[in-house]
């Protein structure tokens, strides 16, 4: 659905077709492995050339999730960092990137903070879009109408086993642009594109205008460059938080920056 | 609370009990959900289903299970006549083995080759276990890795079975954490699988489906006590962990407003955040694992840790009916610790040489401290859901043995 407001969003993506570009969306935990380190983070990631930030709020029981983000989540939680805490750090985190910034959260955090301050607060804060990933379209009426209100985008997820009837429904209740699983599973690497990633994208394009966003399991720039073919845009979380695991402590946020330098290749653009 | 409001029968098209249910998963589970929901309505009007599941629960499960008089309780306590539902009778030894026989039927007939499920006190997992070898599935439980050592029993009888247990790591190493890696299992292997959700939780259709699976303990219960004493009982008791057995028992009498109805939570070792299972003494509305229920949970909307002696009480959430049942004032919610429970199992095994599961216990530890106070004509039945053989090791940690 376009509700005529340009979002950062909108714009961003605008600005992509226009150069004949596809996008690069980075996913990071939020607070992982401090809340402190994550505004240097970010703006390593916009350096290495991401276009849009997902922002993962730590939740105790990340369900959807693989290992990998089911770590970050610990150590981002054993941190103390809570939506509460990412919602003051927020503003701080905005004034250091420009790229539009997605909340991707469970449902049960965004409940208790309650849907209309949620909304204002991430709204105010400079968030520019939400995902909530346990949030089905049937669910979702009075958490639309309030994001909606404040102007936030509302991103939901599409997957292989989403029927065409559930994709229109999805399509109907999304903004920004709607997030395609490549694949069923959890989120984490895989060496191979699923083989119903290409038919998933043909199938929603027949419900929406919106950007097409492709995610879960890509880790390599051959990888993007593959599911850009058709979509607008790749996601790729797992394999960045493992590289912020595995690397930060020891060699800072220059070695992500470097890594998003290299997952960014596969979009054919290099970085600004 | 308001009271005599007209009681839930049914979930509305969206899987709510009044506020309470729905659906909250991931995209990917969707499909399978509406599936299942699909084939079970189906199934539920078809008389070759019925026929088959009636005939595995008669022959195989062993049903119906006798309805008790506990003289010497009775009589020891002083009080009102005590009642047992004997579901430790049932085949695998407790009442989840109703559920997986209606389940495992389904998921044959959804052309599903692979059962998953989540265990907490194992009397779930060797249930599922049991109906995958009986129906020629292939199966796999997660269990938590605190659970697979406190009820090490229930782990051999699944691996006897035929079935690969999985141990799981995170979190409290409990049942939370079992469900979660059931869910990643499920959303990664969707095509094939069925998940076998033990209790009346998780997104709709399980809550009412696993309800209608079990609600024979009541229609089994009513019918019992009116030949046993020609008139209805005065109150009903059932520990509440999901909600299964409780549900299964109170749902056939819930029209019946003369007859009160008891659920028994986990009161763990404290009522602190963390050390007890007490959805209704110290939790709050929210989501976990597909429903929107009483959970405990921080302010900041992170699930809590439980504690219970019992690992299947052990779980922060509880079934969305229930969470009606509460709201509307028709069921009583009460707690019972981990002493009491370890206490009313002793006094159960010594006046009526039967050993109960701890679970069960928690409900007979309520029975124990009402039965004296009510008079000699009262009539009490308590669901006696599983049987305690799992818990020796618990009673001997616990320096009873």
């Amino acid at each position: 659905m376009d509700t005529g407001v340009t979002s950062r969003i909108g714009s961003k993506f605008r600005e992509l077709g226009e150069q004949k570009a596809k996008g690069l969306i980075i996913y990071v935990t939020a607070g992982d492995p401090a809340l402190e380190a994550t505004g240097e983070l970010l703006e390593a990631i916009e350096r290495g050339g991401a276009d849009i930030i997902e922002l993962g709020v730590p939740f105790s029981d990340p369900l959807a999730d693989g290992p990998i983000i089911q770590r970050a989540s610990e150590r981002a939680l054993q941190g103390g960092t809570t939506l509460r805490k990412v919602m003051q750090a927020l503003p701080g985190w905005r004034k250091r990137v420009s790229v539009p910034l997605v909340l991707f959260s469970y449902y049960n955090p965004i409940l208790q903070y309650g849907l209309e301050n949620f909304a204002r607060d991430a709204s105010e804060a400079g968030a520019d879009g939400v995902l909530a990933v346990d949030l089905t379209p049937e669910e979702s009426e009075s958490y639309v109408q309030t994001l909606r209100k404040w102007n936030l985008d509302t991103i939901f997820l599409a997957s292989p086993t989403s029927t065409d009837e559930r994709l229109e429904r999805v399509a109907s209740v999304s903004t920004g642009f709607l997030y395609l699983i490549s694949r069923t599973g959890v989120t984490g690497e895989r060496k191979e594109i699923a083989a119903n990633t290409r038919p998933l994208i043909q199938r929603t394009r027949k419900f929406t205008r919106l950007p097409l966003a492709v995610g879960f399991g890509l880790s390599t720039p051959q990888q993007i460059h593959a599911v850009e073919e058709l979509a607008d845009a790749a996601v790729v979380g797992s394999a960045v938080v493992r590289a912020i695991e595995e690397r930060f402590s020891a060699e800072g946020a220059a070695a992500i920056e470097k890594y998003i330098r290299w997952l960014k290749q596969g979009t054919g653009s290099s970085p600004a | 609370m308001p009271k005599e409001q007209p009681a839930v029968t049914a979930p509305d098209a969206r899987g709510r009990f009044g506020e309470f249910g729905g659906r909250y998963v991931p995209e990917t589970l969707m499909h399978a959900i509406e599936e299942l929901e699909q084939a079970y309505e189906e199934a539920r009007q078809d008389p070759s289903f019925q026929s088959e599941f009636q005939y595995l629960l008669h022959y195989f499960a062993g049903r119906p299970t006798p309805l008790y008089h506990a003289r010497r309780l009775s009589e020891h306590l002083g009080g009102a006549q005590i009642y047992l539902k004997r579901e430790d009778l049932l085949h695998t030894g407790a009442h989840k083995i109703n559920n997986c026989l209606g389940q495992g039927l389904l998921a044959v007939r959804m052309g599903k080759t692979r059962l998953i499920a989540e265990t907490g006190a194992g009397q779930h997992g060797v249930a599922t276990a049991t109906v995958a070898a009986l129906l020629g599935l292939q199966c796999r439980v997660y269990m938590g890795d605190e659970d697979m050592a406190r009820q090490s029993p229930n782990v051999f009888r699944m691996r006897l079975l035929g079935t690969e247990v999985v141990g799981v790591s995170s979190g409290a190493k409990t049942l939370k954490d079992a469900i979660n890696e059931g869910m990643r299992d499920w959303v990664t292997n969707v095509e094939n699988t069925h998940y076998l959700m033990g209790s009346v939780l998780g997104p709709h259709p399980y809550p009412m489906m696993v309800r209608e699976f079990q609600r024979v303990i009541g229609q089994e219960a009513r019918r019992q006590i009116l030949e046993a004493t020609g008139k209805l009982p005065d109150c009903l008791f059932a520990c509440v962990g999901g909600g299964s057995n409780s549900i299964g028992l109170f749902y056939d009498f819930i029209p019946d407003q003369e007859v009160k109805m008891v659920g028994v939570e986990a009161g763990g070792r404290s009522l602190h955040l963390g050390d007890h299972a007490a959805r209704f003494a110290g939790g709050s509305p929210g989501v976990l694992h597909g429903t929107y229920t009483y959970i405990l949970q921080t302010a900041d909307g992170l699930i809590s840790n439980t504690h219970s002696v019992s690992a299947g009480l052990d779980y922060p959430a509880v079934g969305p009916e229930h969470a009606a049942l509460y709201r509307q004032g028709r069921v009583e919610y009460t707690y019972a610790n981990d002493e009491e429970a370890l206490e009313a199992a002793q006094i159960l095994a010594r006046m009526e040489g039967i050993i109960p599961a701890l679970e069960s216990s928690h409900a007979l530890a309520e029975v124990i401290k009402r039965a004296p106070q009510a008079g000699r004509k009262k009539v009490f039945i308590v669901n006696l859901s599983g049987r305690g053989d799992k818990d020796l090791g618990i009673f001997q940690s616990a320096g009873i043995l």
